[in-house]
């Protein structure tokens, strides 16, 4: 089914541009992490980025929501584009960038409240409070990650009691809520067993319908399952970015063909 | 083969010594508290407790007890909103440069002073020196008191609350203000509730210390006064007696003319039960964190 689509893709109109980096390039201090990437990323479809541990691509993921703003002597200079608007601009509000760029982490991280107050956090902190409001959004986003059938009885139950599965799936049920267009993900799956990878994959497919999807992972087979598009990136360096089946048959870069045969990573 | 000691023997041995030395701390305290229940129970009676101090010590101690209170209500009051403030500019805000440097320094130097030098400080500036400023005549008031104590605990407070905040994971921050949350939304909901029961432990077991406290108000509070803190008229401005002082000026005459020489133990045992009511919550909320805890 996958590869029926994957197939056609090139069929397709030209898909939507999300976000689009022009000679970005990011400092930490005098290390340089980024150098000169330039990327488009479609819309509702999974991008992933590839490549080994410290190659940049969690940096470049932390560069769409700016959460790289948090650590000091951090630079950016080029463009990043999100729905045409230059988030590196002055005076861009982080507040709103953040919202519409959700981000799930790589270890499960619910707080240690209930299923119901982790869901609602970001909405009492944009000062939502209206209970009927609230009981709304936790079942919609619990509807949404397929959480809530199970838990709909429990949701006042504490979030760290959940198996590493079902807090996942909680951090991404977290997010919906403030209505985000973008869902980053740095190595989702990365403490899960391959049962959970698999049912938290299935629900990217589900959940890229309505949200586009950039993830990060070490995984190649991850990366080949659930993504049409990839990055790989070497050194700071996107080496190559195109659709996910050229990239994983037909390189055009040595240095790709050389990391996903195995050479290397 | 040179000869060994047989490590069984060894080992009988140092555990030995350790449990007699371990053994050796519980003897002060058992015998703080023996002496002072022994000699102090048989002072304490209910007019002890609930009248005031008449000539040469006789009478109750009513007024030190409200006055203790009254000054750790104060201390609270003053020193928990300027420790915490200070706290979590220190740990969230604060960039790591010459000022913050200096901050913890000043800190540092805080707890290092005697508390004698600032009993000696409070009256100094608290007493003569704000007091001529105002209308009223501030003398040795509970406010001067509370003052004096609060800087005094204040860096048991920063401290404690520096650390409980410190102790919330920084991942929680990391996903407050990656949902949109304000660096001020992301302490106010993701890091202070987790953080907060840390801080009233720490805050509450310092100032219970310092509620025992005698040279920080040794020159401010009343040796002798056979009355409540005029809290008809004055309010916090009015003269107090603490516990602390009270049992310092009953032992120093004692043989002198005061009249029953157990009354010193029988302020000293109301002072360590009030101290340990005090802290009692902090004790309690302590308990519950260490099995509730889970990150």
């Amino acid at each position: 089914m996958d590869k029926y689509l994957m197939d056609t893709a090139a069929l397709e109109p030209v898909a939507q541009i999300k976000i689009k980096t022009t000679n970005l390039d990011l400092f930490y201090g005098d290390f340089q992490a980024l150098i000169n990437v330039n990327m488009e990323i479609a819309a509702n479809k999974i991008t992933a980025l590839i490549g080994p541990s410290g190659c940049g691509k969690s940096t470049l993921l932390r560069v769409f929501n700016r959460m790289n703003d948090l650590i000091e002597e951090c630079q950016v200079t080029g463009t990043v584009l999100i729905d045409d608007q230059d988030i590196y601009l002055p005076g861009t509000d982080l507040i709103d960038l953040r919202k519409k760029v959700g981000m799930v982490f790589q270890r499960p991280n619910p707080f240690p409240l209930s299923i119901y107050e982790n869901i609602v956090f970001g909405l009492k902190v944009h000062g939502l409070a209206r209970k009927s409001e609230l009981d709304y959004h936790v079942e919609q986003s619990l509807k949404e990650v397929m959480l809530w059938d199970k838990l709909k009885d429990k949701l006042h139950r504490n979030a760290l009691s959940l198996t590493l599965e079902q807090q996942q799936r909680l951090c991404i049920a977290r997010l919906l809520p403030v209505k985000p267009d973008i869902i980053l993900m740095d190595e989702p799956c990365s403490s899960l067993d391959p049962v959970s990878t698999q049912r938290v994959e299935e629900l990217m497919k589900v959940l890229k319908e309505e949200y586009t999807i950039v993830i990060v992972t070490h995984n190649m087979a991850q990366a080949a399952r659930v993504s049409e598009e990839a990055g790989f990136m070497l050194l700071g360096q996107l080496v190559e970015f195109g659709r996910t089946s050229q990239i994983f048959t037909t390189p055009k870069d040595k240095r790709t063909e050389d990391y996903i045969t195995g050479r290397y990573g | 083969m040179r000869h060994r000691i047989d490590p069984k023997i060894v080992e009988k041995v140092v555990f030995g010594f350790l449990l007699i030395v371990s053994m050796l701390i519980l003897i002060p305290i058992l015998w703080v508290f023996l002496i002072t229940l022994k000699n102090g129970l048989s002072v304490i009676t209910w007019d002890f407790l609930t009248t005031s101090p008449t000539m040469n010590a006789g009478g109750g101690i009513y007024p030190a007890i409200i006055g203790t209170l009254l000054l750790v209500v104060g201390t609270v009051i003053v020193s928990l909103p300027i420790g915490l403030g200070a706290a979590i500019y220190l740990s969230e805000y604060s960039a790591k440069n010459l000022l913050t440097r200096i901050i913890r320094i000043g800190i540092v130097s805080l707890a290092g002073i005697p508390s004698i030098v600032y009993g000696l400080f409070g009256f100094a500036f608290f007493v003569i020196f704000l007091g001529q400023f105002l209308p009223i005549d501030w003398r040795k008031s509970l406010l001067a008191g509370s003052l004096t104590l609060a800087l005094m605990v204040l860096p048991v407070v920063i401290t404690a609350s520096r650390e409980a905040l410190e102790a919330v994971p920084e991942h929680f921050r990391e996903v407050s203000l990656s949902l949109g949350a304000t660096k001020w939304q992301t302490i106010r909901y993701a890091v202070l509730p987790h953080a907060l029961p840390g801080i009233l432990t720490g805050t509450i077991l310092g100032i219970g210390r310092a509620a025992g406290e005698t040279a920080p108000i040794i020159f401010i509070a009343s040796a002798w006064l056979a009355r409540l803190p005029n809290i008809g008229n004055y309010y916090i401005f009015s003269g107090f007696m603490a516990l602390p002082t009270y049992l310092y000026s009953t032992f120093a005459n004692v043989g002198k003319y005061i009249e029953n020489p157990n009354t010193p133990y029988g302020i000293a045992l109301v002072l360590m039960i009030l101290v340990f009511i005090i802290t009692l919550p902090a004790i309690l909320i302590r308990a519950k964190l260490r099995r509730g805890r889970k990150w």
